[in-house]
């Protein structure tokens, strides 16, 4: 079922015509064009709460476009202070956040709406829409980046179909296992075909199964050329993935392995 | 376009979906939509005693009983034109006397007296409304004024009553005055008090969405297509408070209309039809907006966040 989930999210991906080849074209030559492909930047970014609360300590890294990183860290290591800072959900209290060439929180409401249309997340805890059908989710997304009712229609039933949630389509999140809430978490994500997926512990509160699934979903996404930031304390997860890793500790980098090496 | 439809739509699911906290909201609203409509029965109460009580006070210049007809009318035309006066009504001598008679019709002795003196003892009369309670002072300053009298018209008034009644006058001028100022004072108390409830109770509803409205702005929802929706909400909140608030209204003043017309002076019931639209307008509008604004100042708050 996997592997057929794989195919059609494959089939979704490339029915996007010039957003894959652009995003192939970009990954594939990102050692090349160096400047081009740096996505996210962290530049000596700090946030503190109080002076016995600081999230994180002069950060500094940077993404490049197409990169899969698993960012990992025990409970209050601050990768979710950290994805918070992505989505502008949180600001720094020193340093700055680019996304391209953007300082993310030098942006204004509007401008920041629109960058954020550009970024899918998935979160441990869903963070779905509770009053609205699996379908209405999804398509809230969409209305929301602008989308027509047309491709509304076309699209909702397509990407519902490929996290196999087809059967569920008019079922409210309450009405969904943790598994499947996640799924859709996933297909709200992707469904604007963002240039980053940030997922805060998407693994968090499933069982195995569903979490290798989950991660199945999220590898392929990335082979499809969008950039995927991951935070997980799951060492099984992360070594599944053999991609980038980086260490958190008391709100600082303390390790950056390009080998998927789960180390604290 | 499409937008607002979307809007329009999610609001009325919204309302549906969202079962007994709608239903609470609408239940508040209803009451201070109540309340509301209550101070407009009460305001409308207390302007039509107050009227009743400004057309108990005049003033009365009582002629001589030698006065000539014409000299009275010159001095009635004359005090027409003063742009206080309301209205005038003149009683001559012979109208005067049926009046006296018809009211002791029963008081022999009186009757018997009156026909043995063989003349009409009763002079002519002029009661002189004023368009303002407090406006009775200047006219009977202006009475006393030598320009505003006709030559010899000094002659022929016997008395004013102005200054026997002027304390009366005073006091009911200030009651009246307190009344409208207090009635005006509590209506705005309790009208502010009613807002603050239904904005709260409102307030609550959305703080039950709060999660909701950060995943609208993670997903890169516009702060119109977050905030819409709730104010569509708000404002079904309105409508649907509205109607439920005038069919209480049409038996409660029915009830009114038939046991305290006497006791209020008025007939309530008949006040409620005759301004059936005024009052569902004023009730719709404050509604809608109650609805509206509280809902857009709530999700604010959020919003900013």
């Amino acid at each position: 079922m996997l592997n057929n989930n794989i195919n059609l999210l494959v089939r979704f991906y490339s029915g996007l015509g010039g957003f894959i080849l652009s995003s192939c074209l970009k990954f594939l030559f990102s050692d090349i064009i160096d400047g081009y492909s740096i996505m996210i930047n962290f530049n000596n970014v700090s946030k503190v709460y109080s002076q016995d609360s600081v999230a994180l300590r002069d950060v500094n890294f940077s993404v490049s476009a197409g990169e899969f990183i698993s960012v990992v860290g025990h409970s209050g290591a601050g990768k979710s202070t950290l994805i918070k800072m992505v989505l502008a959900d949180e600001k720094p209290t020193e340093g700055t956040v680019f996304f391209e060439s953007v300082d993310i929180h030098k942006l204004g409401n509007k401008e920041l709406t629109k960058l954020r249309r550009r970024i899918g997340a998935v979160f441990q805890d869903f963070r779905l829409l509770p009053n609205k059908t699996a379908y209405e989710n999804i398509a809230f997304a969409m209305e929301a980046s602008g989308k027509t009712d047309e491709e509304i229609a076309s699209d909702v039933p397509h990407v519902l179909e490929l996290v196999d949630l087809t059967n569920r389509l008019s079922h409210f999140p309450h009405q969904m296992s943790g598994g499947e809430k996640q799924r859709l978490a996933i297909a709200r994500a992707i469904i604007n075909q963002p240039e980053l997926i940030i997922a805060d512990e998407p693994t968090g509160n499933l069982d195995p199964v569903n979490a290798f699934e989950v991660i199945q979903i999220l590898k392929k996404i990335n082979d499809l050329g969008t950039t995927v930031i991951l935070t997980t304390h799951n060492r099984g997860v992360v070594e599944s993935i053999g991609k980038r890793v980086i260490t958190m500790e008391k709100g600082k980098i303390i390790r950056d392995d390009k080998d998927g090496k789960y180390v604290i | 376009m499409t937008e607002l439809k979307r809007i329009i739509k999610a609001g009325f699911v919204n309302f549906s979906r969202n079962g007994i906290i709608s239903w609470s909201a609408v239940l508040i609203i209803t009451i201070t939509l109540s309340v509301i409509g209550s101070l407009i029965f009460l305001q409308a109460v207390l302007h039509s005693s107050l009227d009743q009580m400004k057309e108990k006070v005049d003033i009365t210049i009582y002629f001589n009983t030698g006065a000539q007809d014409s000299e009275m009318m010159a001095l009635k035309a004359n005090i027409e034109k003063l742009p206080e006066v309301a209205s005038t009504e003149f009683v001559s001598s012979a109208e005067a006397l049926q009046t006296f008679r018809d009211r002791h019709k029963d008081d022999y002795p009186t009757i018997q007296a009156l026909d043995e003196i063989g003349i009409n003892p009763l002079g002519a009369f002029l009661n002189i409304k004023a368009k303002e309670i407090n406006q009775y002072e200047s006219i009977s300053n202006f009475l006393k004024s030598d320009n505003v009298l006709v030559s010899g018209s000094n002659s022929i008034i016997d008395k004013v009553n102005y200054n026997q009644n002027k304390l009366v006058i005073d006091r009911l001028s200030s009651i009246i005055n307190g009344a409208e100022k207090l009635g005006f004072i509590v209506t705005l108390i309790f009208i502010l008090i009613s807002l603050i409830i239904a904005y709260n109770t409102i307030r609550l509803a959305i703080f039950m969405s709060r999660e909701e409205i950060s995943v609208m702005r993670l997903v890169g929802a516009s702060k119109l297509r977050i905030r819409g929706p709730f104010m569509v909400e708000g404002a079904i909140y309105g409508l649907i408070a509205t109607v439920i608030t005038m069919l209480i209204f049409w038996p409660s003043t029915v009830w009114f209309g038939s046991h305290m017309t006497l006791f209020l002076g008025m007939n309530i019931y008949d006040y409620f039809t005759s301004n059936f639209f005024q009052i569902f307008f004023i009730v719709l509008l404050s509604g809608i907006l109650l609805g509206m604004i509280s809902s857009s100042f709530a999700v604010r708050r959020y919003l900013n966040k």
